[in-house]
């Protein structure tokens, strides 16, 4: 690890004032350390805000404002969460462990990195680490990386589940930075990789998310489902989170977004398209997935992603409908 | 009686090799290869040794000497020669481990590098016939014609079964802390499996007499075969102390352990079986493929317990092995009996299936009155039992053949068997005993690396001196102890067990020491088939909508000689089952074929199973009573447990689904792929 | 960087390189070698301690972010010599085999006890639920055990479970 500065911000403004070329800003740490560690993360200056009064979660209205610097663990146990939300707390819940629902933040949440091998480590070439070296999962191991929205400059995936309900519910990112106040609709925080991988976010440098905000539930039943090998303490290989309202057997609202399967949470507008104002049926919803998945570019080994999204699409939905 | 050790192990205070306090320690952290193939043309540190806190760096460069003895993985720096990415090719000594590590990356390595080829194939023009296998069986056996048993079988199949790179993953990192005394003396702190072999290969390494090396391992954080043989950490902290002249300690990194400290073998198996009418093995035919490196030769035997198993007028065995630019594969728990009992016992089942048979009752058919091989009696032998009392629990009498036809909501289920066996073997070693004020003291270099060996001499040697446990003291894990053989292969405690017993029984002739040396009496032993056995069956649901498989069973029945303490033993049974369960479901290192070396090398991406993963797991066993083994009357369990496991699940999952899967891991890829 | 930190109730103060995680502290300076090194990122549970009162992993937590916290680690469970509930039930119950997960799933255990609210599995989110087998298992599914002790540890925790 490279020897760097260590400060603690006293507010949001005051942490934006101490950011310079080669700060980043420390939430829970639990992606950020474990990258520093190996490498990949090589920041000059250590920025902790993890402690900032962005800790709270208030109701307003019928909308929920979470602080950025509240610990996973908190979001998921929170009353009105499970309550009025809780395809997001069941999201919440199924990532990591215990102890890194504890330690990590919802902002560092969002701001995670992919998993991929190639990116975490500095040893061999990756094009989100070191733009121009290429991207050798493209032939080698992509078992668990993107189908949808991927470039020849990387098929990395963005690892949150959080990400994904919230990708659903349509949440709203609020930052601040050198640039003002402003705020991000999910799912635009995260951006397909193109040929700028580096670049996982629509944020510019210095820019710090203070709070998500949710809107007013979305009418009808929600679900948050995740497949994985490993019965628990693993990422997605795919995920989905789904909110489906039914009028008179017709699909009314439908949200759709996926995990596992893109460099960013994604929304399956195509398939919400399709469902919206039509029938309920199993039928409709096979239909939906394939015109979502139609998109598809699947590598050798992760072409099952393919049939396993468009089967958890098919089955959430049949579930939600019944 | 509960686990001698176990306070100081809940309590935190159990010291495991990295956490030995010593005054002045320093820390060394290596540099690794990042080419696949080639030579080393220069080792830049100048940058390295102006940093903070650095005080050497070791590498080819300036060779510090070792004896023309160091071999293999130990001789480290000896060459300019890379044989694999991740091979050490330098090491920083700095007064902190941040610095130490910090250092290590500004080491510049330039290298001469060469093509490269670390792809295993049935294929690979490379492939040789090795003159042994581990640990020194033939590679080829067989007796009978297999050609004109198949073309006499009613029924046969031809299969092949894959299984990956896996590793040990034990999950205390290896580690050593070392320090040369003032009168010259070597001090090893180690994460071994072994202190008396490990001193003596490190007094070989280092070209010094056995008395002048001490090791030391009173804890060790799990092993299952890779601390078994000394590791490059142990000489490099010894080679780092002495050109520092201070402590050195070294733990590895998670990643690191994956490149420098063994690994299993990947393995391509093909397998012959036919079968009479009746059932009757006509023929079986298994030859395995697998890799080495080109430091070493380690040959996995792959194949050998297909020459313990069933009884065949033709058997052929074999191994093939070719030398790739990849680390040296070791000792992972089972090794042999693990991938080859996972091929062997599939295509058992997948012959029932062929044959229109029970997948017990073809077991129980072709069991064997004296080993298939040898021709030698079995010192005991119930494969039958076990697999009659497992399916007694298990209520397999109840069971529908019929595959894919059971479903609970989104869950095809499914039920599978296969039998297990491993060598029950013991080695020479030392003890003694002695007492005072009442109290009595057994010392042997034995090793505790989980398996509860403190606990279990202290019953034995308790027993052979008629006294109270309490009053029995065992102290292990130091090569200054009485040689023993190390924690392996599942001799440990037959072989510790033997000279402990011995050593009590000369206690008695005076009642105030004893000592035993098992070496001439273990010379004298008869030749005998000496093996346990077991069976293990799996409930297996696959979810049709995600192709995730979860064990929502698993059941060990055991024959393995004397049980001598039933909550170790257990202990032991469910946790190499465990690790079966993560070789079947989702254990894979994946090999690098662009850049060499491995992928996936942490907890992340290697997945071992976790605790939602083992929801129902059973172990019993079926006492036996074998005069042919030792005076316990005792068979191994550490390994015993691992054997099988993949197979009875993959044979669950047949039974779920209708679909055999044949590579391991049975991933969600591979169960929802072939659909479409 | 000088931090000050409570550690298993005693005030320490210490000088820390900004790169040294809390577990480093612990192991390398504080000669509190429980909490344990397994995989340095996260994924193994083995350095698990209790930071401010929640279970954490102390190989992610930078030490000069933990100045002004209570940690409490494995060595800190047991009342003097009286062992912790769950120190008691683990020997019991033979939840563990080479020791070297023990003190993190100890503070896990510790921790989750104390942990309102639902997990992955619970099926109604709305409720509290008891802390049954298949509660326990998913919780403590941070903490790898490679001896495979899970079923004695989930038997020694509900041992223990209110």
């Amino acid at each position: 690890m490279r020897q760097f500065e260590y400060v603690r911000a006293a507010s949001p403004a005051d942490a934006v004032r101490r950011f310079a070329p080669g700060t980043m800003y420390l939430g829970g740490g639990t992606n950020l350390v474990d990258l520093m560690r190996l490498g990949v993360a090589e920041p000059g200056r250590l920025v902790d805000v993890s402690r900032l009064p962005l800790d709270t979660i208030e109701p307003d209205g019928d909308r929920l404002r979470i602080g950025a610097a509240v610990r996973n663990s908190d979001l998921a146990a929170h009353p009105l969460l499970r309550l009025r939300y809780p395809m997001l707390a069941r999201a919440v819940l199924t990532g990591a462990s215990g102890q890194v629902r504890n330690m990590a933040t919802i902002g560092g949440n969002l701001l995670q990195r992919t998993r991929c091998g190639y990116f975490q480590d500095v040893t061999r070439p990756c094009n989100k680490r070191q733009p121009g070296t290429g991207c050798p999962a493209i032939e080698g191991d992509h078992a668990n990386h993107a189908i949808l929205g991927a470039s020849d400059s990387c098929v990395a995936t963005h690892p949150s589940d959080m990400a994904v309900a919230l990708a659903a519910l349509g949440a709203e990112v609020h930052v601040t930075g050198p640039g003002g106040d402003r705020v991000i609709p999910m799912p635009g925080l995260h951006r397909l990789p193109g040929d700028t991988p580096e670049r996982d976010t629509v944020l510019e440098p210095g820019d710090l998310i203070t709070a998500v905000e949710l809107p007013a539930p979305p009418p009808g039943p929600s679900a948050y489902r995740k497949v994985r090998e490993r019965a628990s303490f693993a990422f997605a290989l795919v995920s989905i989170a789904a909110v489906l309202d039914l009028r008179d057997g017709v699909v009314g609202d439908c949200r759709i977004a996926l995990g596992g399967v893109a460099h960013v949470p994604w929304r399956a507008e195509r398939a919400e398209e399709a469902l919206i104002g039509g029938p309920a049926t199993g039928e409709a919803f096979l239909a939906a997935a394939e015109a979502e998945l139609e998109a598809a570019r699947p590598l050798p080994r992760n072409a099952f992603k393919v049939p396993l999204a468009r089967n958890l699409i098919v089955r959430t939905l049949e579930e939600l409908a019944s | 009686m509960n686990r001698i050790e176990g306070r100081v192990k809940v309590t935190g205070l159990a010291t495991y090799a990295a956490e030995y306090p010593v005054e002045g320690v320093t820390y060394a952290y290596p540099v690794q290869s990042l080419v696949a193939k080639g030579r080393i043309a220069r080792v830049d540190d100048r940058e390295a040794l102006a940093m903070p806190g650095v005080l050497a760096v070791l590498s080819s460069e300036r060779p510090p000497e070792l004896a023309p003895e160091a071999e293999g993985e130990l001789a480290l720096f000896q060459s300019r020669e890379v044989a694999y990415r991740g091979q050490i090719v330098a090491a920083v000594v700095a007064d902190t481990y941040e610095n130490a590590r910090a250092a290590a990356a500004a080491v510049r390595v330039e290298y001469q590098p060469q093509a490269h080829d670390v792809h295993l194939s049935a294929e690979h023009p490379g492939l040789y016939r090795p003159k042994t296998v581990n640990p020194g069986f033939p590679s080829d056996t067989g007796h009978g014609d297999v050609e004109a048993g198949l073309a006499a079988a009613a029924t046969t199949i031809e299969v092949t079964y894959t299984t990956p790179v896996l590793h040990n993953n034990p999950m205390e990192p290896h580690a050593s802390l070392a320090y040369w005394d003032d009168l010259g003396r070597l001090m090893v702190y180690d994460t071994s499996q072994g202190a008396s072999s490990g001193r003596d290969i490190i007094a070989r390494t280092f070209g010094l007499p056995p008395d002048a090396v001490r090791v030391v391992a009173r804890h060790v954080g799990g092993g299952f075969g890779c601390k078994g043989t000394t590791r490059p950490q142990a000489v490099l902290a010894a080679m780092a102390a002495r050109e520092t002249g201070r402590p050195v300690k070294i733990a590895l990194t998670r990643h690191q352990m994956y490149d420098v400290t063994g690994y299993r073998t990947p393995t391509i198996q093909r397998l012959r079986l036919g079968a009479d009418a009746d059932g009757r093995l006509t023929a079986l035919e298994h030859v395995a493929y697998e890799q080495s490196s080109t430091v070493e030769e380690f040959a996995e035997q792959t194949a050998v317990p297909a020459r313990v198993m069933y009884g065949t007028p033709a058997l052929h065995t074999a191994h093939r092995l070719v030398r790739l630019d990849v680390a040296t594969p070791s000792w992972m728990r089972a090794p042999g009996e693990c991938p080859g009992m996972y091929a062997l016992e599939s295509a058992m089942d997948e012959l029932a299936y062929a044959a229109g048979l029970d997948p017990i009752e073809l077991r129980v058919l072709n069991d064997p009155e004296t080993e298939p091989d040898s021709g030698l009696p079995f010192s005991s032998r119930d494969l039958v039992g076990c697999l009659r009392e497992g399916a007694r629990r298990f209520d397999w009498e109840r069971r529908d053949p019929e595959p894919g036809v059971r479903r609970d909501g989104e869950w095809l289920i499914g039920t599978g068997v296969a039998a297990c066996t491993y060598p029950a073997r013991r080695m020479p070693s030392k003890a003694v005993v002695a007492a005072q004020n009442g109290e009595f003291l057994v010392q042997i270099a034995a090793a505790d690396i989980g398996t509860g060996a403190r606990t279990v001499l202290t019953k034995i040697a308790a027993e052979a001196l008629g006294v109270d446990p309490a009053r029995v003291h065992v102290e292990i894990g130091d090569s200054d102890l009485p040689d023993a053989f190390l924690a392996g292969g599942s001799m440990g405690t037959a072989s510790w067990g033997s000279a402990v017993f011995r050593a009590c029984e000369d206690f008695q002739r005076d009642g105030k020491e004893g000592h035993a040396d098992t070496a001439e009496e273990i010379a004298r032993d008869a030749e005998m088939a000496r093996h346990a056995f077991g069976a293990q069956f799996a409930e297996a649901r696959v979810n049709a909508v995600t192709g995730e498989v979860r064990v929502s069973r698993l059941l060990g029945v055991f024959a393995a000689g004397h049980i001598m303490d039933a909550t170790l033993a257990r202990s032991q049974f469910i946790g190499g089952m465990t690790m079966g369960l993560g070789m079947a479901l989702m254990e894979e290192t994946y090999t690098d074929e662009e850049f060499g070396g491995f992928l996936r090398r942490d907890l992340a991406q290697y997945h071992i199973p976790a605790n939602a993963d083992v929801p129902g797991i059973e172990a019993v066993w079926l006492e036996e009573e074998d005069e042919g083994l030792n005076p316990m009357g005792s068979k191994g369990i550490g390994e015993i447990g691992i054997v099988g496991t993949a197979a009875a699940i993959g044979n669950a999952v047949f039974h779920a689904t209708g679909h055999r899967v044949r590579d391991l891991p049975i991933t969600p890829a591979k169960i929802l792929m072939p659909r479409f | 960087m000088n931090i000050t930190l409570q550690v298993n109730g005693a005030t320490r103060a210490v000088d820390v390189d900004p790169r040294m995680s809390l577990l480093d502290l612990l192991r390398e300076r504080l000669a509190l070698i429980g909490p344990k090194k397994g995989c340095d990122h996260g994924q193994c549970g083995a350095c698990t301690v209790l930071i401010d009162g929640r279970r954490a992993n102390s190989c992610l937590a930078l030490a000069v972010a933990m100045d002004g916290s209570e940690i409490v680690t494995v060595e800190g469970l047991a009342d003097g010599d009286a062992l912790h509930p769950l120190q008691a039930a683990f020997i019991e119950h033979d939840a563990f085999q080479c020791g070297y997960c023990t003190p993190g799933q100890l503070c896990s255990a510790a921790g989750m006890l104390g942990e309102p609210g639902p997990s992955a599995v619970t099926d109604d989110l709305r409720a509290d639920p008891d802390l049954t087998p298949a509660e326990i298992r998913e919780r403590m599914s941070g903490n790898l055990c490679r001896c495979g002790a899970y079923p004695n540890i989930v038997s020694a925790i509900a041992e223990v479970t209110p």
